[in-house]
């Protein structure tokens, strides 16, 4: 399928240059969370680009309908009626991840990619660039967790997708797990990295001030 | 005493902001000076302790399974739990969109210096975790749950204050220039987890 560059931007754009979480800044919350494995990282990130995509469709097919006093509440009921269809799917087929992600998956809901796709992108343009946008932006936010949770999970519990990949050898000579790579403040010292390494790249993304 | 200790747990053992990170977004992006941050706490605060009774009320009286029991013997099986999620977001943004209204007839000086938290707030992870974190944890009565609320209300504005002048004060920092702002702001975040960190195991 040969795709014009618009579309293409709209849908590649997120995935570096405007990425939601280290550009953008949009739906950290869930994003640290989720991540001391790698599975629940994936999950949630397929999870997310879903919603975000049908989201960015139904807004964008009702955006000119919607009254734009209360157009936060209509948007807070179609995505939180998205969320709430995924989590039940979730619960039917993987219940351990899903009491791995606890309340995270409820929580999609208040991420904020998903409001401000809704604001920024949906209410103005046409479903098939919104739906392209959601996608672009789910995939952004996915590529960020799925590698804080493969770095977090590799160290700190020498796994990857639960099997054990640092051989017992390693063990023997003294190789210890790094514990501290679970808890949660590493997820955002590793996100600050990205940010760094990220920002380093593209000059043109660093900030004046702190 | 039990809310006391709840009080206390949930502003520095299961700090929302440290210990979930519930409320990251506008946590970064509002942290840049004291006075602002400390605007965005209280609404959060504010909001918190008024709609996590609300949505207690519901849960045990409407959506449990079981609770429409005092409508009659026939509603007794009937599970609405499925739809918590919605009924909760949609009693926090009509709430807020509520205090909005009431706040900008009442008092249009708070209003102007809340004026753009405001509508944030409905979205702010926070208010949905806490009442989320109430169903899960199965709060014995109305007390407990807007002790909780409150107690995690304060944990954030304590967090987001506490970051916003460790902010004001590394403007005269040098810090590498791909790291300035969001970066080393995430590598803070991640330094005050870590003391919060050794609060955890405390029971009070």
């Amino acid at each position: 399928m040969a795709l014009s560059s618009k579309t293409k931007a709209v849908l590649l754009g997120p995935l570096s240059k405007n990425n939601p979480i280290i550009v953008q800044v949009l739906g950290i919350c869930s994003a640290l969370a989720v991540t001391s494995k790698l599975e629940p990282s994936l999950v949630m990130a397929i999870a997310v680009t879903i919603v975000t995509a049908f989201a960015n469709m139904i807004i964008s097919l009702l955006r000119k309908s919607i009254p734009n006093r209360i157009r936060i509440i209509v948007q807070l009921v179609v995505v939180a009626s998205l969320v709430t269809i995924v989590s039940e799917i979730l619960k039917a087929y993987s219940y351990d991840v899903n009491k791995q992600l606890s309340v995270f998956v409820g929580l999609i809901v208040t991420n904020c990619i998903l409001m401000g796709r809704l604001e920024a992108f949906a209410l103005g343009n046409g479903p098939w660039p919104s739906f392209l946008d959601g996608i672009g932006n789910g995939l952004g936010y996915g590529w960020i967790l799925v590698v804080v949770g493969f770095f977090r999970e590799l160290l700190g519990s020498g796994t990857l997708m639960n099997f054990q990949v640092i051989p017992d050898a390693l063990y023997e000579m003294g190789y210890e797990n790094n514990g501290l790579m679970v808890l949660a403040p590493m997820a955002l010292l590793l996100v600050g990295c990205i940010i760094w390494i990220h920002r380093a790249n593209n000059k043109e993304l660093q900030e004046e001030t702190n | 005493m039990d809310a006391i200790s709840l009080i206390v747990r949930s502003i520095f053992v299961d700090n929302m902001i440290f210990a979930y990170f519930l409320g990251m977004c506008s946590f970064l992006a509002v942290s840049k000076n004291v006075k602002t941050a400390l605007g965005l706490g209280i609404a959060v605060t504010f909001v918190l302790v008024l709609t996590l009774p609300i949505n207690y009320l519901l849960e045990n009286y409407v959506l449990k399974a079981g609770a429409l029991a005092w409508l009659g013997e026939e509603y007794a099986t009937v599970d609405l739990s499925v739809f918590s999620l919605l009924i909760f977001i949609a009693v926090i943004a009509s709430f807020v969109q509520l205090v909005e209204m009431v706040i900008e007839r009442f008092s249009p000086s708070l209003y102007a210096s809340l004026g753009i938290f405001l509508p944030l707030i409905a979205v702010n992870c926070a208010i949905l975790g806490g009442s989320l974190f109430m169903q899960q944890r199965e709060f014995a009565n109305i007390g407990m749950a807007t002790a909780y609320g409150f107690g995690s209300g304060i944990g954030w504005l304590l967090a987001i204050v506490g970051m916003a002048a460790i902010r004001e004060k590394l403007e005269y920092s040098h810090v590498p220039k791909p790291l300035k702002g969001l970066g080393i702001t995430f590598i803070i975040t991640a330094l005050m987890a870590l003391g919060f960190m050794s609060f955890s195991g405390i029971n009070i």
